[in-house]
């Protein structure tokens, strides 16, 4: 079976200033698929991840060359910031829920967009919280403050939050470092349903965790991509030493 | 008992001395400033209550509603000052929160650093301009404006006294507010922007919603900056004996001018109505006071809580 290519990756280097840290990136991502990012600290995965919503752009001097397509089109230079971040959504490493009540921080991105109505509203939050897989721990405390909640519920609102926009792509950095391994497996059980729906990149330092959800995974080092390929090949068969030493934990 | 052992060690015994002796200066360093509090209070108060009771004693309710004040004909309301009081203040709040919190916002989020290395100096600058010179400049500068515009001909007035106080809350709401800005985490903006937020977006719907405790804070404050200022109001305010202001353009006479100006040769029960216009304004900074510890009491308490 043929995947549709949502990402195209070309020549992609990066620089903070004079460091490089991403080096000669090329790599196509596929369509509702989850795409891990492995790789030992400091590689460039999130790095690499935040050209996919060009939160890059908000540090100063990054240089980025090279060329990134989503469905064909240049999301540098054809597309501005503001409107490839609605279509391609984050969730970042530590829960980063707004110091509001649940309800609004689900409701937060719907309403940047112009939504008003208190019942479009309503509804949005609604389905969010339930695709998020949280809906029945917090539907009787929406009007609570979203961090006065545990750590993998916090996620999950983020997740929500992200959901709200209605995206294509999800970007998850390090999703469920911060979370205990019942939260965790949510996440995962997350992911996998919303990949029918979603393009999916999650970075992950838990070799189990790339196994287990992803369809496809990269593996980095020293801001190049080593290997990437079907997580079923990279898992058993990995073509690289390195890519091998790494998975095996027998990595430097 | 149980610290004999370590009082017979001569090195601790010798380490001891200096602790205590330090412990004594903090204790009376610490003992300065309340006991100044504790003695302005009841002089203040035991002065200023005085005229109210005894024999021949003045109506309390005359003086707090009274709306004249002429010491020669031993009449004494303040009412109309209180007014004053509050609406400069107001004026000044009114005016330099918005202005206050977006410079604060532009320095803390969106200023090049040169604009910024720039900008912060001039606003520490005006913070310490002595308030004899804000009056001054006051009565060169704004008084004689207001002066061609006013339809009562005369410049000193509620509106000069709002321009020159609004000047005076500036350095103090624009330097908390920056602080509460900028110690807004980074994950917010991030996930803001994240969510397709512009960077406007994200100051008006996350930023300064974050911030708001230290931006209430910086408010109170500017209130009561406000309301004691004395010297640079005293010279622009007008001092009308009497009369509540109707306009912007009318005179007033603050609470805090109507001591300054006649303490020094006031007697009497004159003098005690100084003093008791000084309770009024006790009154006020209290209140002020209390507000600011239950705002920065909840700041702390969010603070753990995360
Ligand atoms: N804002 C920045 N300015 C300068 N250098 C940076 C910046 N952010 C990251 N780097 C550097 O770029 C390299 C890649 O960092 P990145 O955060 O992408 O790594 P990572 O693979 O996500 O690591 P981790 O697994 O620890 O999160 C590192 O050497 C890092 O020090
Ligand atoms: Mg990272």
């Amino acid at each position: 079976m043929s995947d549709i290519i949502k990402f195209s990756v070309s020549d992609l280097n990066l620089f903070y200033g004079n460091f490089q840290a991403l080096k000669n990136i090329n790599m196509k991502i596929a369509k509702e698929k989850i795409t891990a990012f492995i790789g030992p600290s400091g590689c460039g995965k999130s790095t690499f991840i935040k050209t996919v919503n060009r939160m890059n752009d908000l540090i100063e001097g990054v240089r980025i060359t090279g060329e990134i397509t989503m469905d064909g089109v240049d999301i540098y230079k054809d597309m501005d910031a503001i409107s490839l971040r609605t279509r391609v959504g984050m969730v970042f490493q530590q829960p980063n829920p707004f110091p509001m009540s649940i309800y609004d921080n689900v409701a937060y991105g719907p309403r940047i967009h112009g939504i008003r109505k208190k019942n479009v509203l309503d509804e949005i939050v609604e389905k969010s919280l339930r695709q998020a897989a949280i809906w029945d721990e917090v539907k009787d405390k929406l009007k609570k403050s979203a961090l006065a909640v545990s750590g993998g519920q916090q996620q999950r609102i983020c997740i929500a939050r992200t959901l709200a926009i209605e995206p294509e792509v999800i970007l998850m950095d390090e999703p469920t470092s911060a979370l205990d391994p019942i939260s965790t497996l949510k996440i995962e059980d997350l992911a996998t349903e919303l990949k029918q729906f979603y393009t999916i990149i999650i970075v992950t330092h838990n070799m189990q965790q790339a196994g287990r959800i992803s369809d496809k995974t990269a593996f980095f080092l020293n801001g190049e991509v080593i290997e990437y390929g079907e997580t079923e090949q990279i898992f058993n068969k990995p073509r690289n030493k390195k890519t091998e030493d790494y998975i095996t934990g027998r990595f430097g | 008992m149980n610290n004999n052992a370590y009082k017979e060690n001569l090195i601790s015994r010798r380490k001891e001395y200096p602790e205590k002796v330090f412990k004594g200066i903090f204790l009376l360093s610490a003992l300065v400033s309340v006991l100044s509090v504790i003695a302005i209070i009841i002089f203040v108060f035991s002065k200023g209550l005085q005229p109210f009771f005894g024999e021949d004693a003045y109506s309390f309710l005359e003086f707090i509603t009274g709306l004249k004040w002429d010491p020669g004909n031993d009449v004494y309301g303040v009412f109309y000052m209180i007014v004053g009081s509050l609406l400069a203040t107001l004026g000044a709040i009114v005016l330099g929160v918005p202005i206050g919190l977006l410079t604060a916002v532009f320095i803390a989020e969106l200023a090049p650093k040169e604009l910024v290395a720039f900008i912060k100096p001039a606003i520490e600058l005006l913070a310490g301009i002595p308030s004899v010179i804000y009056g001054a400049f006051g009565l060169g500068v704004i008084v004689p404006i207001i002066n061609e515009i006013s339809p009562t001909g005369q410049g000193e007035s509620l509106l000069a006294v709002i321009c020159v106080l609004t000047i005076m809350v500036l350095p103090t709401i624009i330097s908390l507010s920056e602080a509460s800005i900028r110690a807004v985490p980074k994950s917010y903006r991030e996930a803001s922007l994240g969510l397709g937020a512009s960077k406007t977006q994200t100051i008006f719907k996350t930023v300064i919603p974050a911030a708001r405790s230290g931006i209430l804070t910086a408010t109170v404050l500017g209130i009561g900056r406000a309301i004691g200022e004395t010297m640079a109001v005293m010279m622009i305010a007008g001092n009308n004996i009497g009369g509540l202001p109707t306009s912007i353009w009318s005179k007033v006479r603050p609470l805090t001018t109507n001591i300054a100006m006649e303490m020094g040769y006031a007697s009497g029960r004159h003098q005690d109505m100084l003093f008791a216009t000084g309770v009024i304004l006790f009154l006020f900074i209290m209140v002020i006071n209390i507000t600011l510890t239950k705002l920065t009491g909840k700041l702390g308490d969010k603070g753990r809580s995360k």
